[in-house]
């Protein structure tokens, strides 16, 4: 059996949601390494000005996130999507797309499990789907 | 070789940015040094330990968090926000391929990944809620259990399932994979699926408090406890662990947790780590690596024990 074969054998093993599910996670893992390198090179490089000035981040990065939050006036939440031309802002829309590519996975599940009348896995999809959208709003942390 | 000599100039590169430091030659403390001789550190670091985390079979997480919290500057909840995000982009990073081979299960991960994400939310509430030297003992004390799990947990390539549970039955989890490496097809199933559930539960709690990716647990809990096969469960506990992580992760970021000097450099040096660790796989014996990580965890965990009991600051 040679290789193609070998990695063919394996795919016929993939459920078609397995399949559906890998293809929007490697897109969204690529996108976000992307994004996440390129807004770290545009921090670290000085090329888009910081809100924290780099020099200063050895006396910050000891405090606690509330302490630091406080004395360097960031914003908690999203509140961070205001200040985008920040450079020390710019990593995070990496690693919002890394953290997020989960919940578009499970969406991009619905259509199948639906088609399917799977209705035990699309109850579970659903309640996935809604505690990743709970953590991400904020709800749990604002006020805190 | 070259990958020898790979792990030699990474080393030279740490060594030589640190003694170029002024402030490090002087012996000044760690606010005083440069800016820039941290994320690099950190950097080469990740680059290290990502090389050796995959052939050892665990997470970049639980090498990342006793480690960088015992010995870098940062407060404790930025390092769990950046090891999080380290163990979640290693899992995301591999998750398709995976589930592709069929060596990740989306019936056998779903429900148990919805109690632990949810349980990881619960983790990372609390875990930002406690004083930093409360979870630096804690951590310290886990570290240590990860050890004693390390050295004494047996494993079970196609553990014997006689029948599955009512829950794994009406779920339908079962199924096919092929082994390439026995070069068969591998019918499963499982059993004591409840078990299971409540295991995960405590499982996503742990990750979300420690920002630990919870590979160390989901193995075992998988193979041992609900009987899948080791290489599935290998799979599947990575898949499991990029939806628990990813939760967990919201809640560090909302929390202003995520400090992307620490997060960034972390993330890129255990990806690239992790595709050279693939390689090293085929040339280094997996049990030599796997001592190799069980002495640096126990020193990290001794370290981060010592760090949260105020002995060793």
């Amino acid at each position: 059996m040679d290789v193609k074969d070998e990695g063919e054998k394996r795919r016929a093993y993939a459920s078609p949601e397995q399949l559906r599910y890998a293809r929007v996670l490697e897109a969204g893992m690529k996108l976000g390494l992307c994004v996440l390198v390129a807004g770290f090179l545009g921090y670290v490089s000085g090329v888009v000005p910081a809100h924290v000035p780099l020099a200063q981040l050895p006396a910050l990065w000891s405090l606690a996130a509330p302490d630091y939050l406080r004395a360097t006036g960031m914003p908690q939440g999203w509140g961070w999507l205001a200040m985008l031309g920040s450079g020390d802002i710019l990593p995070l829309i990496g690693i919002t797309v890394l953290a997020g590519i989960s919940m578009l996975c499970f969406i991009a599940l619905l259509p199948l499990y639906a088609a399917r009348r799977d209705w035990i896995y699309l109850t579970i999809t659903v309640l996935e789907i809604g505690v990743l959208a709970l953590a991400a709003s904020g709800l749990l942390t604002a006020g805190h | 070789m070259r990958v020898l000599r790979l792990v030699a100039g990474t080393a030279m590169v740490l060594s030589s940015a640190w003694c170029a430091d002024p402030a490090w030659a002087a012996g000044e403390p760690a606010a005083a040094m440069q800016w820039w001789v941290w994320p690099l550190s950190l950097f080469v670091i990740c680059f290290v330990l990502g090389m050796i985390a995959v052939p050892a079979g665990v997470g970049g997480g639980v090498l990342f968090v006793p480690i960088i919290s015992g010995f870098f500057p940062f407060h404790l909840d930025f390092v769990r926000g950046a090891g999080l995000l380290v163990a979640l982009a290693s899992a995301v990073a591999a998750g398709p391929g995976l589930l592709r081979a069929g060596l990740a299960d989306l019936r056998l991960a779903l429900p148990l990944a919805l109690l632990a994400s949810a349980s990881s939310i619960a983790g990372a509430l609390i875990g930002l809620a406690l004083p930093a030297p409360v979870v630096q003992t804690a951590l310290g004390a886990t570290i240590l259990g990860i050890v004693a799990l390390m050295c004494a947990a047996s494993k079970s390539e196609f553990p014997q399932v006689a029948r599955p549970d009512s829950l794994a039955a009406a779920l339908r989890i079962h199924g096919v994979f092929y082994d390439a490496v026995h070069r068969r097809e591998i019918t499963w199933q499982v059993h004591r699926t409840p078990l299971g559930l409540v295991l995960f539960l405590g499982i996503g709690m742990l990750a979300g408090l420690f920002g630990l990716g919870a590979g160390w647990a989901n193995v075992p809990a998988l193979n041992l406890v609900m009987g899948v096969p080791l290489r599935l469960s290998a799979g599947s506990s990575g898949f499991i662990l990029s939806i628990v992580d990813s939760s967990a992760v919201w809640v560090y970021m909302n929390k202003g947790a995520v400090l992307a000097i620490v997060a960034a450099p972390s993330v890129i040096g255990m990806m690239l780590g992790a595709f050279i660790g693939a390689r090293l796989l085929t040339i280094i014996r997996a049990s030599t690596i796997r001592k190799l990580v069980i002495a640096v965890l126990l020193a990290a965990g001794l370290r981060a024990l010592a760090k949260g009991l105020g002995l060793w600051m």
